[in-house]
């Protein structure tokens, strides 16, 4: 009897979603209303009504325009250029090697491709990612360099002006038109967003009518169609709307009558600087809050040191401008605020000990101008890390000082900064102490991913509705239920940080991360009072969204602060067919207020084709997204049903897919498990997530660094994610110059990308880890004298002193080479890497983290790569 | 007897409809964005243990007078409730959260329920208002 290959009970990630469509934006328009006033995110977002406009048209305004972003930087790794000159390869055959992405075509392949692009038929892109890889055979799945995200198959004009995958990816290149053919993939569809990400060139638009549709408040993108002079087709609602006069006149090549050469529709990433109609009250300026952990357990681990001399370094690079507000809060068992009044000679502590109803003792001088009051700001950095060291107060009050955090906060918003050292113990929201230190090594359920009170969840709710971003800096040895604590950043659209066992002296990697992570921290540009809404074409509609925001309607983000470093995640379904479109494009609108008090709207669209063919669906696969969408998807599953439920699902998602792959081709059964090269690396990255922090089982694994790294899979951009999960590795004491890339005078040699089992190492190497944050170097105990000398500085290798942090700066080619190399590997990273050097004999905590990233080795309590490949195939032939 | 039994029950129901209709109306309100989110969770809050308390009331009322088939009719929705109501997790705020309720289509499976409980309450009012008529007339 053919037994159910996936009983009801087996958990499986559900990707359809029955939900109604409510037709259109019909919730969030206000069309045709008339008023004015703006009495809501939504209407401010969902629009008003661009009516006709009084003022004349901007002869004498400039546009800002720059060059489209991205296609010409130069230090970008070839294979993220958007625009890959087809390689004038003299083989038209790829014999051995290819990653997915290169273009290996000859001149006269290049043209009929060109000639036949979106066409549909199949292209020399589509044979190559669908080449079907027996995964059991295959030893060396990697390629050689980072594959780069796969290319939409469009036509060249529309692949030039499409948005940047680094900003705005899908998990399917090639969306299915129906929400059948998306079920028969068995791959998640959603979208990963990166939208305020630091960037080099944007398009600035200042014209006094930002054209949108009258329907959908689209904004107007480089995918529209002009029906004539006059009219233009939203692409997303197909509603015909006019071309309002002042878009006649394009600024930059002053010439009128050319709407599509305007930059608007030219890019498919601009800022628009916002009209009146987009604020709901004037631009805020900049607050920062900090609130300090002064307990004796704080004053110990000396992290106060380490924030004051960082803040001082930093206090002129603070994103902001006249403006600028600064306030300081302490607490232990009592709330303190200190009074920073221009013309105090100096700051004045002021204590609140009545922590069950928390009041502000003064109005005016707690929060002061950065400018007017900067000295007293110093003396008071200077003058903290002293005032309390000799504290005896063991107890801490974090709910009460966050009260009073928002109550100080609550006129203005702005952004508060939490630091804490334990568990707090005294007033609204303490915590108990939850965790088992029996059960971390459990292969049972994990308890307690959960937060284990509502205080937080109500406050950043709170928080958000006022337009304060909490974040949450934890730097404490013991558990202290990260779990409940990092709610008030969740949903305040704040970040988390956390240092397990941070000490200021003994524990140097922890301060130097903490250093560097705050100094990113106080320099990176900040947007505030921000909202968000994603829209797409008519037939797809969003269910679920990932990342740390307040959903207020059905597609309206509300980000109290938005920062560069966040990236967020949602989930689609199909719900009508999109058989009548060919291209399906999605539209990402930020509006938030800069540091400098200016209301600017950043929007993205991306455009990718719809196709009707499973084996399509599979060609445009992009599996770095779909391996972070899934994550996103195990970590909501593991707080809401369990652990290892979600473990299952994973699994059986690459089950799914490879038996709908199998199912879908014609070819007879072999032995082995065939994949399409485009989802050949699908099993390792589902396997380095299953041994992920936040999802193994079987190793010891505190519930706080558990809940950290769930944080971090939701709230992080995806190239961090992947360096997180499957970082890369690279052996650099034999690098050549061949291949190498030559940028600016310098040679950066390109070392092929190594598998991450301990296969690969050898003591006669040495080997770089890259894995976004930090950076491990492996020396080997043979390692040869020359490298040891060159690069590292020291004669032998027994002369290698145990916490190096840092590549000295020698004159050698070797170390020259070696340093371009590492630099290059920075750029990519969005914080300041922290380099952390180990030998193989010494120092076991780097140790045991260089050799958990080693994802393909068994464990005592995981599969290797090869059992992993055995256990799917399994799994799919029962 | 009977009949002071059903008329207890159909004035139960009679609540348990309104109750139901106050949910259909506050979900939709919440879907058009008349209301922000954590008001419309508050005011549903407010009323899940009534409603329990309400559903609870009408099983026992016909355990007590030995009506087994409407006993059985009304037991799951009762024992629905009271799940719905233990299985919340400790950090959030009640049956309905306003920090999920637009995520995960959780808004469009509540007006679901909402409308399946309409239904059945429906279904029990005619029930009742039968069984009471029959009661009446058999007095």
């Amino acid at each position: 009897p053919l037994i159910c290959k996936f009983p009801l009970t087996a958990p499986s990630f559900d990707f359809a979603s029955d939900r109604r469509c409510t037709s259109g934006d019909s919730s969030s328009t206000t069309t045709g209303s008339a008023s004015p006033v703006p009495n809501s995110y939504e209407s401010l977002e969902g629009g008003s009504y661009s009516g006709t406009s009084l003022q004349s048209p901007p002869a004498g305004v400039p546009a800002k325009l720059a060059p489209p972003f991205g296609y010409n930087y130069p230090t970008m790794h070839p294979a993220y250029q958007q625009n890959p000159a087809p390689k004038p390869d003299p083989s038209p055959s790829h014999g051995g090697y290819n990653p997915p992405g290169y273009q290996p075509y000859s001149q006269v392949l290049t043209l009929l491709s060109s000639a036949l692009g979106g066409l549909g038929g199949v292209s020399e892109l589509e044979a190559e990612t669908l080449r079907p890889v027996n995964l059991l055979q295959e030893r060396n799945i990697l390629p050689p360099k980072r594959a780069p995200p796969p290319e939409p198959n469009l036509s060249n004009d529309l692949r030039k002006v499409n948005c940047s995958p680094d900003t705005f990816r899908c998990t399917l290149t090639n969306i299915p038109q129906t929400q059948a053919l998306l079920n028969k993939a068995r791959l998640p569809l959603g979208l990963l967003l990166h939208p305020f990400r630091d960037l080099t060139q944007l398009p600035v638009i200042t014209s006094n009518t930002i054209v949108r549709c009258r329907s959908c408040r689209t904004y107007i993108n480089p995918f529209v169609s002009f029906l004539d002079q006059r009219r233009w087709k939203c692409n997303l609602c197909y509603r015909v709307n006019d071309v309002p006069d002042e878009f006649m006149y394009n600024p930059v090549t002053r010439s009128y009558g050319e709407p599509h050469k305007r930059p608007e529709v030219q890019n498919s990433t601009v800022e628009f600087i916002a009209s009146s109609d987009y604020m709901l009250r004037p631009p805020q300026p900049a607050l920062y809050l900090f609130l300090l952990d002064v307990s004796h357990n704080a004053v110990e681990s000396g992290y106060l040191n380490v924030f004051c001399q960082s803040l001082l370094d930093n206090l002129e690079k603070l994103p902001g401008d006249t403006r600028t507000h600064i306030g300081f809060v302490t607490f232990d068992s009592t709330v303190h605020f200190y009074n920073l009044q221009e013309g105090l000679s100096q700051p004045q502590m002021l204590v609140v000990s009545d922590i069950d109803d928390v009041f502000i003792p003064t109005h005016d001088s707690l929060l002061v101008n950065l400018k007017e009051s900067k000295e007293l700001v110093k003396d008071l950095l200077n003058a903290l890390p002293g005032m309390f060291t000799h504290t005896r107060e063991t107890q801490s009050a974090l709910g009460p000082a966050l009260q009073a955090a928002y109550k100080l906060m609550s006129p203005t918003g702005g952004r508060v900064s939490v630091f804490q050292t334990q568990l707090p113990t005294l007033g609204a929201g303490l915590l108990q102490s939850r965790e088992d230190p029996n059960l971390r090594s459990s292969t049972k359920n994990v308890q307690h991913l959960g937060p284990a009170t509502d205080f937080y969840k109500k406050l950043a709710l709170d928080c958000s509705g006022q337009q304060i971003g909490v974040d949450l800096f934890l730097l404490s040895s013991q558990y202290s239920d990260l779990a409940s604590l990092a709610c008030v950043s969740k949903y305040s659209a704040g970040s988390v940080f956390y240092y397990p066992s941070f000490h200021h002296i003994h524990n140097t990697a922890q301060r130097q991360k903490f250093q560097k992570d705050l100094q990113r921290y106080l320099t990176r540009k900040i947007g505030f009072e921000a909202v968000m809404r994603i829209r797409c074409t008519k037939g797809l509609s969003i269910h679920t969204f990932h990342g740390n925001f307040f959903v207020r309607s059905t597609d309206l983000l509300s980000l109290a602060n938005v920062n560069p470093d966040s990236g967020f995640a949602v989930q689609m379904s199909i719900e009508e067919s999109l058989a009548d479109t060919s291209l399906a494009c999605f539209q990402a609108a930020l509006l938030y207020t800069s540091s400098k008090g200016k209301r600017r709207i950043r929007v993205h669209t991306l455009c990718l084709p719809v196709v009707s063919q499973l084996s399509e669906v599979f060609a445009g696969a992009d599996i770095q997204a779909i391996s972070c969408l899934l994550a996103n998807m195990a970590i909501d599953r593991s707080i809401s049903s369990s652990l290892s439920d979600a473990r299952d699902a994973l699994v059986n998602a690459v089950v799914d897919c490879l038996t709908a792959y199998r199912a879908n081709g014609s070819n007879i059964q072999p032995s082995g498990l065939i994949a399409p090269a485009a989802l050949r690396l699908f099993p390792l990255y589902v396997l380095a997530l299953l041994k992920q922090k936040a999802l193994r089982t079987g190793t010891s694994t505190r519930l706080d660094e558990r809940v950290f790294s769930m944080c971090e899979l939701k709230s992080q951009p995806l190239q961090q994610i992947m360096h997180m999960v499957h970082p890369d590795l690279y052996r650099i004491d034999n690098m050549t110059e061949q291949a190498a890339l030559h940028l600016n005078d310098s040679v950066i040699p390109q070392p092929p990308l190594l598998q991450l089992t301990a296969e690969k190492l050898t003591r006669e190497g040495a080997f770089l880890m890259d894995c976004g944050s930090v950076m491990y170097l492996w020396v080997g105990k043979c390692c040869n004298e020359t490298f040891i000398r060159d690069v590292l500085g020291f004669p032998n290798y027994a002369s290698l002193p145990s916490n190096m942090t840092e590549i000295p700066e020698l004159q050698t080619t070797y170390s020259e080479r070696t340093r371009a190399f590492i630099s290059w590997l920075y750029d990519f990273m969005l914080t300041l890497t922290l380099m952390q050097l180990f030998f193989s004999r010494d120092d076991a905590s780097t140790k045991t983290s260089f050799f958990q990233h080693l994802v393909e080795d068994r464990t005592e309590s995981a599969f290797s790569y090869y059992e992993f490949l055995l256990h799917v195939q399994q799994q799919m032939s029962k | 007897m009977e009949a002071a039994v059903f008329i207890s029950s159909l004035v139960d129901c009679c609540a348990l409809i309104f109750l139901s209709v106050y949910f259909i109306i506050t979900l939709s309100d919440l879907e058009c964005d008349y209301i922000n989110a954590r008001s419309c969770c508050s005011k549903l809050n407010k009323w899940v243990v009534p409603e329990m308390v309400a559903q609870a009331l009408a099983t026992v009322l016909m355990l007590v007078s030995m009506h087994w088939f409407v006993f059985l009719l009304n037991l799951p929705v009762a024992s629905w409730d009271a799940y719905r109501y233990v299985k919340v997790p400790m950090g959030n705020m009640g049956v309905y959260d306003p920090t999920e309720i637009h995520n995960r289509g959780q808004l469009k499976s509540h007006m679901k329920e909402a409308m399946i409980k309409l239904g059945f309450h429906l279904l029990c009012f005619f029930i009742y208002l039968y069984s009471m008529i029959l009661a009446l007339i058999n007095d």
